[in-house]
């Protein structure tokens, strides 16, 4: 369960906030482990830096689920499978869902709402 | 508050809720189904990139009761045999009826194909191509479930504690997780399917939601749990590289379809030192190939991340290519190439063989409180045959959803809104606090997953399991004081607040079983007590008794001859 001893730091550029509220941009260092996916780097976040990110995901890294989207240097890609840069990554909500707060937009399905 | 109103109230949407909500919607009934995560896409179901088993006898002769045996023998003599019998015997029937409704069985020479899979004594496990297994039978599930129109569907709501009156189970109170808000829902009889609890453990193959809920909410109803000690360890889960948007669990089937070795940091086969003969047949059963991967790290032969190679380089590339399909490609995307490398692999926790006691009806002993799939405990004694987790989910799913719609026919249980009431400022008032230095219940989650892994892991002592127990009722105290911040929408640190306070109770639960439990059996394992012990061929159950977890001894369930 031993990962390899990180020496590399990889930084996040993170989009912060609920509607209505001033954008903002919060960056995040995380250590970095080659191969290593965007959702890798945001659960790290969560544990050990600012536990009050939302994100979304839920079978974590089988790319099975398929919720864990967002904008990733501009792509729209699976937070799960997206590598991390070394260097500097940005990542955003989805722009074309209705925003919940920081990365989490409205995807569910009005048939599936209470 | 919100208040929804149903006849059968379905906690968990994977496999065995959404087979739980569809039967008991046939059945006449109306149904609220829930998922924490989304209805079809969270829990275990969806990420079976495997194989199910079902004594179907397309591939060669095959019977009900050989599946039952060979059920049995995995069990490792602790399953409860009408359990384990339903499972093998309404297999068929599930299979087929998934077919009916659009899951394409991978098929050849006219017949669905079956593989032969560790612990199985015929070609037995049906699939779907390649590794699409979980994802497809979701797929038809979901749509499934979307045609009943007696069926509500809602996703992001949490159930986080079960209603009673009078011994019966009436509701639910559950948490949204979009806004925050908490709904009560009044429900004529309720079908805990929330999954197993492998997130407790540091090294996991678990989706996000697995922390064990299910258990914690059975408890707290006043239902008992069996079995709690029989946590399966997958031996050969994926550890190193880094491999990305894949179950870490793939390698099975193509280690035993290619005949990849598993090697030792010295690159020697290893399995037959520990009393299997696995050389050249993979066949070895999930608990003593965990045993041995984690016996030869210890001895100093590990590889470097502390594991043993998989080793796939002696197949040629070409049967590579026709076996793992586009699987190979999405290897490349992540740098591994099978021709040139082994990979790292490493024992992860899986399945949980424990769970909720329930009837052959699945129901529990509280009145119309029902468990489907994972969460029941007994089908599988202290050992999961592979394959028949699926078939679990889809024929428990069934039995509750039917038994849920008849049980409503015959006795009602009335809403009581003074239960409802109390319970809800209780959740309200759990004291949360806001300030910048305490602790946050994800850190404290880590911390439990660290502690379970290394004590109530795939190796137990007696010492380390005294010191665990101490540790997670630390924890326990430490509830109240943890940060909660008021972030407003999609709070997670709530989220995961209450899932710490299921998770702590659950692994409790574990814990204290193992401690009982002196002997090595199955996937329990002591080295304080390296060998099984004939006189604890019993299973344990646990319940809550005023804020006390008990333990009991039970005599196994046997089938009447």
């Amino acid at each position: 369960m031993a990962m390899a001893p990180a020496n590399k730091t990889a930084t996040l550029h993170i989009r912060r906030g609920a509607p209505g509220a001033a954008i903002r941009y919060d960056d995040f260092q995380v250590p970095y482990e080659e191969g290593m996916s965007v959702l890798d780097a945001l659960r790290w976040i969560r544990e050990h830096l600012d536990s009050s990110l939302a994100i979304r995901y839920s079978c974590v890294n089988a790319n099975a689920c398929k919720t864990c989207m967002a904008l990733v240097n501009g792509e729209v890609e699976y937070t799960c499978t997206a590598k991390l840069s070394p260097d500097r990554t940005i990542v955003e909500p989805l722009p074309k869902r209705p925003l919940i707060r920081d990365l989490v937009t409205d995807v569910i399905g009005d048939d599936e709402k209470l | 508050m919100t208040h929804l109103t149903t006849d059968v109230l379905v906690i968990g949407a994977g496999g065995a809720g959404m087979y739980a909500a569809i039967a008991a919607a046939r059945d006449g009934a109306a149904v609220l189904l829930l998922d924490k995560s989304q209805v079809g896409r969270g829990g275990a179901t969806i990420m079976a990139q495997m194989t199910v088993a079902v004594a179907l006898g397309e591939q060669e002769a095959d019977s009900v009761q050989l599946h039952f045996q060979d059920t049995l023998s995995a069990g490792r003599g602790l399953c409860d045999e009408a359990l384990a019998h339903l499972l093998c015997d309404n297999g068929p029937a599930r299979i087929r009826e998934m077919e009916s409704w659009g899951t394409r069985w991978a098929r050849e020479d006219g017949h669905i194909k079956q593989e032969m899979a560790p612990g199985h004594s015929v070609k037995r496990c049906c699939y779907v191509d390649f590794l699409n297994t979980g994802p497809a039978v979701a797929a038809t599930l979901r749509r499934k479930v979307g045609e009943c129109a007696a069926i509500r569907r809602v996703s992001n709501l949490a159930a986080v504690e079960i209603l009673c009156a009078d011994g019966r189970a009436i509701g639910a109170l559950a948490l949204s997780l979009a806004d925050g808000q908490w709904v009560s829902i009044g429900a004529k009889a309720v079908i805990l399917a929330a999954g197993g609890l492998t997130k407790l453990y540091a090294r996991n193959s678990a989706s996000a939601n697995m922390g064990g809920e299910a258990y914690a909410m059975a408890l707290w109803a006043g239902a008992e749990l069996v079995d709690m000690e029989f946590v399966q360890f997958f031996p050969i889960g994926h550890l190193a590289p880094r491999l990305v948007g894949m179950d870490p669990i793939m390698w099975d089937p193509f280690r035993y379809k290619l005949g990849g070795k598993l090697l030792n940091g010295q690159f020697e086969e290893f399995i037959d030192r520990y009393g299997s003969s696995d050389f050249g047949k993979y066949n070895a059963t999930r608990d003593v190939a965990a045993y041995a991967i984690l016996k030869e790290v210890e001895a100093g032969r590990g590889t470097p991340h502390g594991g043993a190679y998989l080793d796939f380089r002696h197949i040629p590339e070409a049967e590579l290519r026709g076996a793992f399909g586009p699987v190979i490609d999405r290897l490349a995307e992540n740098g591994i190439d099978l021709a040139k490398t082994a990979v790292e692999v490493s024992p992860i926790a899986h399945y949980h063989m424990g769970g909720i006691r329930v009837n052959s009806n699945m129901e529990t002993r509280v009145t119309g409180l029902f468990a489907a799939g994972e969460a029941v405990g007994g089908a599988n004694g202290a050992n999961r045959l592979s394959g028949n987790a699926i078939t679990e989910a889809f024929v428990f799913g069934e039995r509750a959803g039917a038994s849920a719609a008849l049980r409503i026919k015959q006795q009602a249980a009335p809403w009581n809104d003074t239960v409802a009431t109390a319970a809800l400022e209780r959740l309200q008032g759990c004291c949360f606090n806001n300030s910048p230095g305490a602790l946050t219940p994800i850190s404290v989650q880590a911390e439990l997953q660290k502690l379970m892994w290394e004590s109530a892991g795939p190796f137990r002592t007696g010492e380390k399991l005294s010191v665990a127990a101490q540790r997670i009722a630390a924890m326990e105290r430490q509830l109240p004081g943890l940060r909660i911040g008021n972030a407003g929408g999609f709070n997670l640190d709530m989220q995961d607040w209450f899932e710490l306070r299921a998770m702590l109770i659950t692994a409790a639960a574990i814990v204290k079983s193992a401690l009982a439990r002196n002997e090595s059996r199955g996937a329990h394992q002591r080295e304080d007590f390296p060998a099984p012990d004939d006189g604890l061929l019993k299973n344990q159950v646990v319940e809550l008794k005023n804020d006390q977890l008990l333990s009991r001894w039970i005599a196994p369930a046997r089938l009447q001859a």
